[in-house]
């Protein structure tokens, strides 16, 4: 979009207003922009998110990219990547390095597919 | 070399010490840390506003050696970006940059990282910086653990939390004890062209891990400066891009006190731009007064001569010091050339000391006019940011606002050129990797942001998922997995190696970046226009065995009668340091210690030029006070001057009751020289004053030893100076008193 300088046209409505009022202002307009966001974060997870989870439970970064991956493939990503290392783990009374390297190798899948039966996220 | 965790000042850093045992090395501390003021401190003869806690070791200003080589630090933490393709190499600048005064060393990724889709492991060599990695960042922050404790200041250790694996860099960093990291998803967007919806919810974790690990985070607005074709324009824009970062980051939980705003003034001369960027600063600044600035030098005008660079550092820091700077960032002077060398770190962070300690103190006699174009220009400044926030919000929001191309557009808000950058929802790279959490999504770990459904496992862990594993990485630094190098040709071990015999043996190679890399660099006046100074430069190169000669540098002097070139090459041999005959350095009392003994003992002394020498100005060189002579330290001076016959001298002596001789005696043919110190010698233990006198002499053709020969008791050749006689006569004499 081209458009010429309107400030003046554009600042009509704030030009009265004080340092501090304009101060409020302008963060009171931030806030509005970056609340929707935050709120995309709260909701939503990626791949990157879930190998850091992975990370921090102990797993190696080598082992936690086949394992998003494997989230990915069997639309488990909604449910967390460390989930469902965490569940498998539980499941076959494991350490989660053994149950991270497993999945890593692509084995054990099918059995924490069956560990989730509830609906499943999909990738917006 | 020095082998354990504590360093010799003149020792080397052992490389390959502090690659052995990484798996097991732990930071020793997590967090940033800013300097601690020191107010009205002393030092030298002179008292500071603004300075902090000096170094217990430094390099000092060049001048500084006139005032006992202090050091004052100013209070910015100031940053040094040393990131050269080999880390292993950068160490050793780290380490010469902290003794310069960096206490923020920040190591760009390499090319290409921040699309990578995981952690790069191991050491591979970067293009354009350093491909971040555990074990380099483990080893670096390990190196600086001990750098720290030998300069005596923590040392801030930086890099860039973003891409497509921001959360797990960032994850990597908190583990890694690293100090402050680059975050902001708007640079993801506008110039990765990630994802925006990707880059966004990305960012809230990263920014949550790094709010647990206390890192200080920079964000990527500056970059709007860089790439606008005139960079003043988006000026409001810089404001509304911090804006958005920065409260994104609060509202993660980022504290106020670690957000801190790359800024950087947008202009430069010829600009009359101090007129133009400090009603920029000033509104940041009152803006975002919540937050802290790291002040970044102006890049955009950079050409390729250092000397131009500099005066606009100098220029930004003045705008730093008139408003505030928490961070002064600085560009190497040489960055408009290359991939910055050792030398200008090291020149960057000298300009950054010189200029703020320079300005110590200003405010306090100077003040911000409060009426007038500063306070006009600032309050516009802040109403187009505002109304351009007012816009992204009428517009639907900050997705819709990037997909309507409103950054980075080369107009002055609200005017617009339609050249921003626009991305789509729906695109770049990424797309389509983000995934909705569901009602039993979880994730026991500590610094997760958002949704986390632990209580379908334990109600009471809602507080602290990570007690559901025993504690994360976080609490338990034994569960990371270190990986050593994955690649058997590409690594750290391999270059060391190929290295070995520069950095173990007597072989020695100049280098500006990386261990013996042969390249120096020649400077020439060439009488001839820049064309033909260029190409005759080259072959000036070749003819002086530089391989690769490249000409980094040509300023036209006047476009016939010359040019000035700077250019670089390579030099492919080596040097065998164990066959070089190096004479010991000529010892040197300090100024104080000889003004103290002179006090305490005063000395008479008489000289003149001997025999038919007519000769003058070397012995006023060494005894006249305004040449820096010997009379400057308090000794009583009775000059008889030229041509002084051999007698007169040692009678004057006699009748003075002087304590020393000293002869200047430049004629040598016929060593009529040294035969003059033999024949002083002679006379003087004929009038039986040789017990108590101290003789020496000097001149161009003196050769200390052969003068000793002679019977006198010192000697003095070309480039002596009065400090050095000053040294010997001091001494000599204490001996005479037996040591005392």
């Amino acid at each position: 979009m081209k458009r010429e300088d309107d400030f003046a046209e554009r600042r009509k409505n704030i030009a009265s207003l004080s340092d501090e009022e304009l101060y409020r202002r302008f963060w009171e307009l931030t806030g509005q922009v970056v609340d929707p966001l935050l709120e995309l974060g709260k909701k939503n997870t990626t791949p990157s998110i879930e190998r850091s989870i992975l990370l921090r439970m102990g797993i190696s970064s080598l082992d936690a990219k086949p394992i998003v991956e494997g989230c990915i493939d069997r639309g488990l990503m909604g449910k967390g990547a460390g989930h469902v290392v965490f569940k498998l783990a539980r499941a076959k009374n494991i350490s989660l390095g053994e149950a991270g390297t497993m999945l890593a190798e692509g084995k054990g899948w099918d059995e924490a597919e069956a560990l989730f039966p509830q609906q499943k996220g999909v990738a917006k | 070399m020095s082998e354990n965790k504590t360093l010799i000042p003149d020792v080397k850093i052992d490389v390959e010490s502090i690659l052995k045992d990484l798996d097991k090395y732990r930071p020793k501390r997590r967090g940033w840390t800013w300097r601690t003021p020191a107010p009205g401190l002393s030092m030298g003869p002179f008292a500071y506003r603004d300075a902090s806690t000096p170094l217990k070791h430094d390099v000092s200003l060049p001048s500084a050696k006139y005032f006992d080589s202090i050091d004052p630090q100013p209070q910015p933490v100031i940053t040094t970006e040393i990131a050269s393709g080999r880390f292993e190499d950068d160490i050793r600048r780290m380490r010469m940059a902290a003794w310069h005064g960096a206490d923020h060393i920040m190591v760009i990724r390499t090319a290409g990282q921040s699309h990578m889709d995981g952690l790069i492991e191991g050491t591979p060599q970067g293009i354009g910086g350093v491909p971040i990695t555990r074990k380099q960042v483990r080893a670096q922050r390990k190196a600086l653990d001990m750098i720290e404790e030998e300069v005596g200041r923590p040392i801030n250790y930086h890099s860039y939390v973003s891409g497509v694996a921001g959360p797990e860099v960032a994850v990597m960093f908190a583990e890694e004890g690293i100090n402050g990291a680059h975050q902001d998803p708007q640079y993801n967007v506008l110039y990765r062209n990630i994802n925006m919806v990707r880059s966004f919810v990305d960012a809230c974790e990263s920014k949550k891990v790094m709010a647990w690990a206390d890192i200080a985070q920079i964000d990527g607005a500056h970059n709007a400066n860089a790439t606008a074709r005139e960079a003043w324009k988006v000026m409001p824009e810089l404001i509304v891009q911090h804006a958005i970062n920065s409260l994104f980051s609060e509202k993660v939980g980022i504290l106020p006190g670690n957000i801190c705003l790359s800024t950087v003034p947008p202009t430069a001369p010829p600009a009359p731009c101090v007129y133009m960027d400090l009603p920029y600063a000033v509104a940041l600044r009152e803006l975002c007064d919540r937050y802290r600035m790291r002040a970044q030098m102006n890049t955009k005008y950079m050409e390729a001569s250092a000397r131009e660079a500099t005066v606009t550092h100098v220029l930004n820091m003045l705008v730093s010091k008139l408003t505030r700077a928490d961070i002064q960032s600085t560009i190497t002077p040489d960055e408009g050339r290359n991939v910055p060398w050792h030398i200008y770190n090291m020149e960057a962070c000298d300009t950054a000391k010189q200029t703020l300690i320079g300005l110590d103190g200003l405010m306090d006699m100077v003040e911000l006019k409060e009426e007038g174009p500063l306070r006009e220009k600032a309050r516009e400044l802040r109403e187009r940011a505002c109304l351009f926030m007012e816009e992204i919000v009428e517009c639907g929001g900050y997705f819709k606002a990037v997909e309507e191309g409103f950054f980075v557009d080369s107009g002055f808000y609200p005017e617009r050129n339609g050249d921003g950058i626009a991305r789509k929802v729906d695109a770049g790279v990424a797309f389509g990797s983000v995934f909705q959490r569901d009602e039993d999504y979880f994730a026991p770990v500590t610094a997760h942001y958002g949704y986390n459904n632990v209580a379908q496992y334990d109600a009471d862990a809602a507080g602290d998922p990570a007690r559901l594993i025993g504690g994360c990485t976080l609490e338990d630094p034994d569960k990371i997995v270190f990986i050593d190098e994955l690649d058997e040709v590409d690594n750290v071990n391999v270059r060391m190696e190929e290295t070995k015999k520069y950095r173990q043996g007597d072989f020695l190679r100049p280098e500006m970046e990386w261990m013996a890399d042969g390249t120096v660099m020649v400077n020439m006046f060439l009488p001839v226009n820049r064309r033909v100074a260029e190409v005759a430069a080259l072959e000036f190169a070749r003819q002086m065995n530089l391989q690769e000669p490249e000409v980094i540098n040509r300023e036209i002097m006047q476009e016939a009668e010359g040019t000035r070139i700077e250019l670089k090459g390579k030099l492919a041999f080596d040097l065998d340091i164990s066959k070089l005959v190096i004479p010991p350095e000529p010892h040197v009392l300090s100024e104080e210690e000889i003004r103290e003994e002179i006090a305490k003992y005063p000395m008479k002394v008489v000289c003149g030029t001997v025999g038919q020498d007519e000769h003058s100005v070397g012995l006023r060189e060494i005894i006249d006070i305004k040449h820096g002579g010997i009379e400057r330290f308090g000794i009583e001076v009775h000059y008889l001057g030229t041509s002084v016959p051999l007698e007169k001298l040692v009678d004057a002596a006699v009748e003075l009751k002087a304590d020393v001789i000293l002869a200047s005696t430049i004629i040598s043919h016929d060593d009529i020289h040294y035969k003059n110190m033999k024949r002083i010698h002679e006379l003087a233990v004929e009038k039986g004053i040789r017990d108590r006198v101290i003789i020496a002499a000097g001149g161009t053709q003196v050769i200390p030893e052969n003068a000793v020969k002679q019977g006198i008791d010192g000697g003095f050749g070309r480039n002596s100076h009065g400090i050095d006689v000053a040294t010997f006569l001091v001494e000599k004499r204490r001996e005479k008193r037996g040591g005392k």
